[in-house]
């Protein structure tokens, strides 16, 4: 498509009853709330605006938009000014033109006029107004007070400040509150000496609370926030919606190119998981795709202490096929196995799978969500009877009580964490269940009724006393759970929960969260109205994450939250197709849709249309394969789009396992850690290159759109079936669309999705079937997918990971804001400059008793491994609790986390290691020892070998 | 195969499923086993020590080399192609 601004309709969508009044002339009907500023638009009319944006609230400050109504007397502001059934507007009047003029007069009066050397030129709302009104003269003249002289604050990596192109009309500030819900802007001064100012009086923006979401810069009409980029390239001559390649939320952005250069995404006001909304990754961080450390040529090696070889695709595909074959004829298919990406495309991670049963033969198949949500998938299949959550993101308008535990959703998930934190600024009460303080304890405006800051690894035992304090006070919605759930396993589960060992009281010792709190917080939840659980790692990377997971699921349950808008279970998924990656088989004992690989009605749906016999058994998981590795029986591992030796716990074991492996396939951007252990390395394609689909967390297939050519030729679906027919598989699909039509036409939940349906419509919620042939934004709606819900007992087992005196603390690990997952892409952007190492959050209390400060190097050391970061001295975490992030491979944070992991899906447990913490001045032995082996593996040779 | 990372995830299993009565428990962990484990883990932990098995787990053990056939936990979803008590999974 051509290049074409996203409609603005001046004020936000009203949903009142239909009310019908005439503007200049015509009849025009809208809801009932709407302004007469919107209703104008949406018949096609434009009123001259400056301060007016439809996203966010009316505010009547500009005194452009002024309209004449019958009736009445002035020349009220059409923003603010709702329509009346009968109402007659005149939007242009001889006395209207007077007016306006006079309002732009004084505007420009103090405006740099240079619009054609201007970034915003011929895409500046101030223009489009002076050229609305037909300004032509300016009676003031520009000799007077004015803003010129301002200094532009650059401080931002993403976007300038420049305060004299400012006509104070707030948006920035408006958008900041109302979208974004951070408050970093205000207006500094009054009248003529107005400023927006960041933070307080000398701060810059990067010195603020803001964190760069772009909604000040997309709300601004003028070039005051304006992006470097912009101003660098020049205006988009194109644009193409597609979705972002970040987090679970799955914000849909436009982007807006310049022959084949991208120039800014700009979030897309109709995407229905971020409403026009962005965060600080997808809106900016995309600077990666182009970033020299970019590998664009398949490189090969014999082994891995020898440099790398640049080789045609032809042989880099030939030598992986050649080594493929030779194991599986040595040793047997169950030698080999692949792990899909949950950055990559539900296309590409079918294939990935596909290529794995029908190609290798085995079903030795799993993803990243094997150390993030595989949890969930079980959890909420065994309780609800599907791999997924309940709502759609708008659900949370409707929530009355919002129950976060395990989630930091204003770091990981920052879109969706605006939209409820607009709910709670409506007055939705906050439970938050976290060893750590986060922002969304007290932040601006929104402050938790309840905190309960537990003992890492007890979120059983607090759900547990949560449910016996709703079960034994009698608040349990007897009538949900009587017509919705299975009877018997209700009365064993409410007799186990109401045992006195499982009272708030009885487990404060081990949870420590005081009884009378919890108490409290379940009270709020079962009564409060609406109930919704959100949650992400801290509840699935435990020892017991599946058991959470189901506690969560009880606790829906049993106060009647479930099948309703407001309501319901809500994973929030890490990675941007971690939901996608699960729907489409990439676990090792289930096929697309989540049907279990021994059944054989499926498998043979399968074996027919592939034309291979399956394997009836299960295969490894991803920390089986590695052991199986070590002890010689797993040989070969194809990795697309994923970190293992980065993201997986023990990483030594990894390394180990890793190493002693004859064919490790690495198929991604850059030369990660992981291909410092592989023979080959196949280059791979961002989401800009390539077409396909992604999965967020709410269900939602959306399609990414190819907005570029691939930097290494091939899209990463083009690779993979390249690879299969080196094989000899002898794959001939031209385009993703062929591969979603096999999806859809094996399974059932996706019967009724297709490229060309996506297209138009923008995005689908799975199921699509003949039960719901437009998909199901909330599900369990008339009853639970498999029939009646399950509550399941879930004993509090507490984890083998002990403190004791030589790891005396309790480290639990996360992500912040400007990064994500391993780094691999955001390290590589300007987001760098926010979060330049992993940190070492620790407790005043515990950094004061080992003489550590901030910014001194502390020694971290488990029983597992060690590695040295810098101390950050903080309340955030309790004391006996210290926190870091894995982003950065220099600090390695997973040389720390153990093996031990989720007893049902073999998660790890990130959550919950044993450490000591002292003063250090260097690094440690292995973070030396694997720096130089990083450095050397790193070798490329210019030359082909002989 | 670790045969003793084999037993400690098999004893995790069985702790988690002991609150259950008795008689499911060891059907759920011999389940769970069955489900989820590749051949070569299975034949570890057939070939490890059982006094290192909590009893629990043990007797799942114990049932799954019987050949004994076990009830599934997890029923199929109606959007799967289900049989009529709404089963995919063999069972």
């Amino acid at each position: 498509m051509g290049y074409e601004s996203q409609a603005d309709f001046g004020t936000p969508e009203a949903a009142g009853t239909p009310v019908t009044l005439m503007i200049d002339g015509r009849a025009v009907t809208v809801p009932a709330g709407t302004s007469v500023m919107r209703a104008a638009s949406e018949c096609g009319g434009s009123i001259p605006r400056l301060c007016a944006t439809d996203s966010v609230k009316a505010f009547g400050s500009c005194r452009l938009c002024l309209v004449e109504i019958e009736g009445q007397r002035g020349t009220p502001a059409s923003c603010t000014t709702p329509v009346a059934d009968g109402m007659v507007v005149h939007t242009q009047t001889p006395r209207l033109d007077k007016l306006r003029k006079g309002v732009m007069e004084l505007y420009i009066s103090d405006h740099p006029l240079d619009c054609l050397t201007c970034s915003a030129n011929n895409d500046c709302e101030l223009q489009d107004a002076a050229a609305q009104v037909g300004l032509r003269d300016v009676r003031y003249g520009y000799e007077g007070a004015n803003h010129l002289g301002l200094a532009t604050d650059t401080s931002n990596p993403y976007f300038d400040f420049d305060p004299s192109k400012c006509i104070a009309c707030s948006r920035c500030i408006r958008a900041c509150d109302e979208v974004q819900g951070t408050f970093a802007l205000t207006m500094d001064g009054r009248g003529f000496a107005s400023t927006i100012s960041a933070g307080q009086a000398g701060d810059d923006f990067m010195a603020s609370d803001c964190v760069s979401c772009g909604a000040c810069v997309q709300a601004c009409p003028t070039a005051t926030l304006n992006e470097k980029a912009m101003a660098a390239i020049g205006k988009p001559e194109r644009s193409v919606v597609t979705t972002c390649a970040y987090c679970g939320v799955g914000c849909t952005f436009r982007a807006e190119m310049r022959g084949e250069q991208l120039v800014r995404m700009v979030p897309w006001k109709d995407g229905k998981a971020n409403r026009g909304h962005s965060c600080v990754k997808g809106r900016f961080a995309w600077g990666y795709a182009n970033h020299r450390d970019r590998i664009t040529t398949p490189m090969v090696r014999d082994s891995i202490d020898q440099p790398w070889r640049e080789v045609s695709w032809d042989e880099a595909l030939g030598f992986a096929a050649e080594r493929l074959k030779a194991i599986k004829a040595q040793f047997g298919p169950g030698a080999l196995g692949g792990i899909t990406s949950s950055r990559c495309t539900n296309e590409e991670t079918y294939l990935v799978q596909k290529l794995v049963r029908a190609g290798f033969g085995s079903n030795n198949v799993d993803t990243c969500a094997r150390v993030c949500h595989s949890p969930t998938g079980y959890g909420l299949k065994t309780t609800f009877g599907t791999s997924a959550g309940t709502q759609d993101f708008d659900s949370v308008m409707a929530a009355d009580v919002i129950l976060v535990i395990g989630a930091n959703p204003t770091d990981a998930h920052p879109v969706f964490a605006s939209r409820m934190k607009r709910r709670l600024r409506q007055g939705a009460r906050l439970i938050v269940i976290d060893p750590r303080r986060i922002d969304l304890v007290k932040s601006p405006h929104v402050e938790a009724a309840y905190h309960l800051p537990l003992q890492p690894g007890t979120n059983v035992a607090v759900l547990t006393a949560m449910a016996h304090v709703i079960v034994t006070e009698g608040l349990a919605d007897e009538a949900f759970i009587a017509a919705r759930c299975d009877a018997d396993e209700y009365g064993d589960w409410a007799a186990f929960v109401s045992e006195v060992r499982h009272s708030p009281e009885a487990l404060e010792p081990v949870t420590r969260v005081p009884a009378a709190d919890l108490r409290a917080a379940a009270r709020l939840f079962a009564t409060g109205g609406n109930g919704a659980i959100y949650y992400g790692l801290g509840v699935t990377e435990h020892s017991q994450g599946s058991s959470t997971v189901m506690a969560i699921a009880n606790l829906a349950m049993v106060t009647g939250n479930i099948g309703r808008p407001g309501v319901g279970v809500n994973p929030l998924r890490g990675q941007n197709n971690v939901q996608g990656a699960c729907d489409m088989g990439s676990f090792p004992h289930e096929l697309p849709g989540y049907r279990h690989i021994s059944d054989a009605e499926t498998r043979a749906l399968f074996e027919r249309d592939w034309g291979v016999t399956l394997d009836p058994d299960p295969g490894l998981r991803i920390p089986n394969m590695l052991d199986a590795a070590l002890d010689g029986s797993f040989r070969a591992l194809y990795v697309q789009g994923e970190d293992i030796l980065q993201s997986d716990p023990n990483t030594r074991h990894v390394a180990a396992g890793l190493a002693a492996m004859d064919c490790v396939i690495v198929h991604d951007l850059f030369l990660n850690e992981t291909a410092n252990y592989a023979h080959v390395f196949l280059p791979g394609s961002t989401f800009l290159e390539k077409d396909g689909t992604f999965t967020n967390a709410e269900r939602r297939i959306q399609p990414v759109r190819k907005v570029m050519e691939p930097a290494n030729g091939m899209a990463d679906w083009e690779v993979t079936q390249a690879l299969a027919n080196a094989l000899g598989l002898g794959w001939a699909y031209t385009h993703p669309a062929e591969i979603l039509e096999e999806v859809a036409r094996l399974t059932p939940s996706f019967a009724g999705v297709s490229w060309e349906r996506l297209d138009r419509v923008g995005s689908l919620q799975w199921p699509v079937n003949a039960a719901f042939p437009d998909g199901a934004p909330v599900m369990h709606v008339d009853g639970f997918v498999r029939g009646k819900g399950k509550f399941v007992v879930t004993e509090y087992v507490p984890t083998d990971e002990k403190t004791g005196p030589r790891y005396p603390l309790l480290l639990t690990t996360g992500r912040i804001l400007s990064q994500y997952n391993v780094g691999a892409q955001t390290r590589r952007t300007d987001n760098i400059v926010w979060h330049e190492e992993d940190l070492l959050e620790m407790h005043p209390a515990d950094a004061e008793n080992r003489g550590l400060k901030t910014g001194d190097w502390a020694r971290l050391a488990s029983r597992t491994g060690e590695t040295t970061l810098r101390v950050t001295v903080t309340e955030r975490v309790a004391p006996g609790v210290v926190y870091t992030t894995f982003h950065h491979p220099a600090t390695q944070a997973n040389v720390v986390t153990t093996d031990y992991s989720d007893w049902a899906t073999n998660c790890p447990e990130y959550k919950v290691t044993a450490v000591q913490v002292l003063p250090s001045n260097g690094p440690s032995d292995w973070q030396e020892s694997y720096a130089s082996w990083s450095e050397k593996s790193r070798r490329i040779v210019a030359e082909p070998a002989e | 195969m670790d045969e003793t990372k084999l037993v400690r995830m098999a004893n995790d299993i069985a702790r988690n499923f002991a609150a259950q009565r008795h008689e499911d428990a060891v059907a759920a962990v011999a389940d769970h086993i069955t489900m989820f484990w590749e051949p070569r883990m299975k034949a570890g932990l057939y070939a490890a020590d059982r006094k290192a098995l909590l009893p629990l787990a043990a007797e799942a053990v114990a049932l799954l080399e019987r050949g004994a056939k076990v009830p599934s936990q997890t029923r199929a979803t109606r959007f799967n192609a289900a049989d009529e008590s709404h089963r995919s999974d063999g069972a």
